[in-house]
């Protein structure tokens, strides 16, 4: 194929709009019977290296998740939203960003991607580490927190990436192969329509072992226990603005 | 223990945040050597030098790293280390720590720790997850320790140096150009008309969909400017364009902030915000529909229409 191949991280995350309880036995969150959902942040990435297919920058758009079983339905889900392909990493265990960052390298190793693309941050880990340190292990400039990415083509490739940072609006031109990782305003993710759901389930998603991979993905953190955060008690609530000034003085808060 | 603090400046001062992240290498114990890169940054350096109890200051000063980026800092940081050993490695969980401390990781075969919340030994820290709704605490045993700090959860460290003991370690940037692959083009920084640092201000007026127009939004505007009070946004109003920049919205995944007081007017209240909000002093909701989730956390709420509310609470303030 012509243009870019894209390669797209996506994790199977618990749904975003679920409210996550602690286990009572400290060992992590309930994840049994909760309903789970692709990262948010990385369906803004696959929607993007759809875009990129779309406008003709890419050739080829590959999903790849890392995780147990049931992430195939990421993937399927990746597919219907136009993924051409997928890769399923099949993990029983909750992976490191290093080790995902490593086990990726090793796919893009094979796969020669031109661009990857993932989400800033997966809203289960929070870590906000895996594409910086993807980039890292590849020495490949490293586009984060993207706003907007649009490709020049002048004696080389080069993506212009604006970077949502905590001053403003950073703008960086990286030469190609890069990482990207998604910010929220990077674009509106599509809906995966039904005949497109469809016709997903004729895409190949090829799956691998993790232990297969030759990567060492043993964890580096020793958990020691998972917690529940201190909870803030309400308090008063009134009615009239008098009231609200009249308690918040009382407090000193005025 | 030997901490090698990444500073975080605009090459005139230190970040506001950053005074928090000094506590925090302190807490660790032992010593602190603060790695300053930059150009014509002598400014900060002067600012690190009068911080109390700091070893070193390692400069490295080039018109490539005037904006640093990851692909330079990495190597600058990894040619420090081997240098130095430090113990442990530490920045601010802000975009700039966030954009290079996990590239150093990642080149030194280091996972680091993200977002600590609590110290509780030189290897032993606590750090939120899943939006902040459960906390983990976890044992870290490779060296260097490397990690990022939220710097709402440590004070700001504000004793200056009276012995001015600190030797100042000049670094060469000598990375060819062509082998960086990034460049920096342009940074555009909202104005934000005189307003107090969202991060840091002492109090924060922030809006939500109750008052997700440019018209509305005015209102919290009003109250911000007040109160002399920072103005943030939930992640709806950001997104509707055209009312408030990117850098205001407030949540898990914009910024995380503790003023004094936070007020929040036609915000709702979703689990994502209030991940934003929740470790600030006094919370303060003014929405319409009693049954918004915020009231759930708020020290003071009011239930009440924000457009009529913030009108009359302006005129009796």
């Amino acid at each position: 194929a012509k243009g870019f191949r894209v390669l797209v991280g996506v994790k199977r995350v618990i749904d975003y709009a679920v409210k996550v309880r602690v286990a009572g036995d400290g060992s992590g969150v309930v994840k049994k019977n909760v309903k789970h959902s692709m990262n948010p942040f990385d369906e803004i990435a696959l929607e993007e290296a759809v875009r990129m297919k779309e406008s003709g920058v890419a050739g080829e758009v590959v999903a790849v998740s890392i995780g147990p079983k049931e992430a195939s339905e990421t993937l399927r889900t990746a597919c219907a939203m136009g993924a051409d392909r997928a890769i399923h990493i099949i993990s029983d265990c909750d992976v490191e960003p290093l080790a995902i960052a490593k086990v990726l390298s090793k796919i893009v190793s094979v796969e020669q991607p031109n661009v990857v693309i993932v989400g800033k941050q997966s809203i289960d880990d929070d870590s906000n580490q895996t594409g910086q340190m993807l980039a890292g292990l590849l020495s490949w400039p490293q586009g984060t927190f993207a706003s907007s990415v649009t490709f020049e083509k002048e004696e080389k490739d080069r993506a212009l990436v604006s970077r949502e940072v905590d001053e403003g609006e950073e703008s960086l031109r990286l030469t190609i192969p890069c990482v990207i990782t998604a910010d929220l305003r990077l674009n509106e993710p599509r809906y995966a329509t039904l005949p497109n759901i469809m016709k997903a389930k004729r895409k190949k998603i090829t799956t691998v072992d993790i232990g297969k991979l030759g990567v060492d993905v043993k964890p580096r953190f020793e958990v020691l226990r998972v917690m529940e955060p201190p909870t803030r008690k309400a308090g008063s609530v009134v009615e009239s603005v008098d009231e609200l000034l009249k308690g918040m003085r009382e407090a000193g808060t005025l | 223990v030997s901490t090698m603090l990444l500073v975080d400046h605009d090459n005139k001062h230190l970040s506001p945040t950053f005074f928090s992240a000094i506590t925090a290498s302190k807490k660790l114990g032992g010593e602190v050597s603060m790695f300053v890169a930059g150009h014509k940054c002598d400014s900060v350096v002067e600012e690190c030098l009068s911080i109390d109890g700091i070893s070193k200051v390692i400069v490295a000063s080039d018109v490539l790293l005037e904006h640093p980026t990851a692909e330079t800092m990495t190597p600058l940081l990894v040619a420090a280390q081997k240098q130095f050993s430090f113990s442990h490695i530490l920045s601010n969980h802000s975009s700039f720590g966030k954009n290079i401390i996990p590239r150093l990781g990642a080149v030194l075969d280091v996972q680091p720790v993200a977002d600590v919340v609590e110290i509780r030994a030189e290897n032993h820290f606590v750090r939120p997850f899943y939006a902040g709704n459960a906390l983990m605490e976890l044992k870290v045993s490779e060296k260097p320790v490397i990690l990022t700090i939220r710097p709402t959860a440590f004070e700001k460290h504000a004793k200056l140096d009276e012995k001015k003991g600190t030797v100042v370690e000049k670094m060469d940037f000598d990375a060819p150009k062509e082998a960086i692959g990034s460049e920096f083009v342009s940074m555009k920084v909202p104005e934000k008309g005189g307003r107090p640092d969202l991060s840091t201000a002492p109090i924060v007026v922030a809006g939500g969909r109750g008052v997700g127009s440019r018209e509305k939004f005015e209102w919290v505007e009003k109250l911000a400017d007040k109160l002399g009070a920072a103005v943030g946004a939930t992640r709806a109003v950001v997104d509707a364009g055209g009312i408030i920049s990117n850098d205001a919205q407030i949540g898990q995944t914009g910024k995380i902030i503790a003023p004094e007081l936070y007020i929040g007017v036609g915000v709702s209240g979703a689990i994502q915000h209030v991940a934003g909000i929740k470790d600030s002093k006094v919370i303060v909701a003014i929405n319409k529909d009693p049954e918004a989730p915020i009231f759930q956390v708020a020290d003071f709420g009011l239930v009440a229409d924000a457009l009529k509310a913030v009108p009359e609470l302006l005129e009796k303030l």
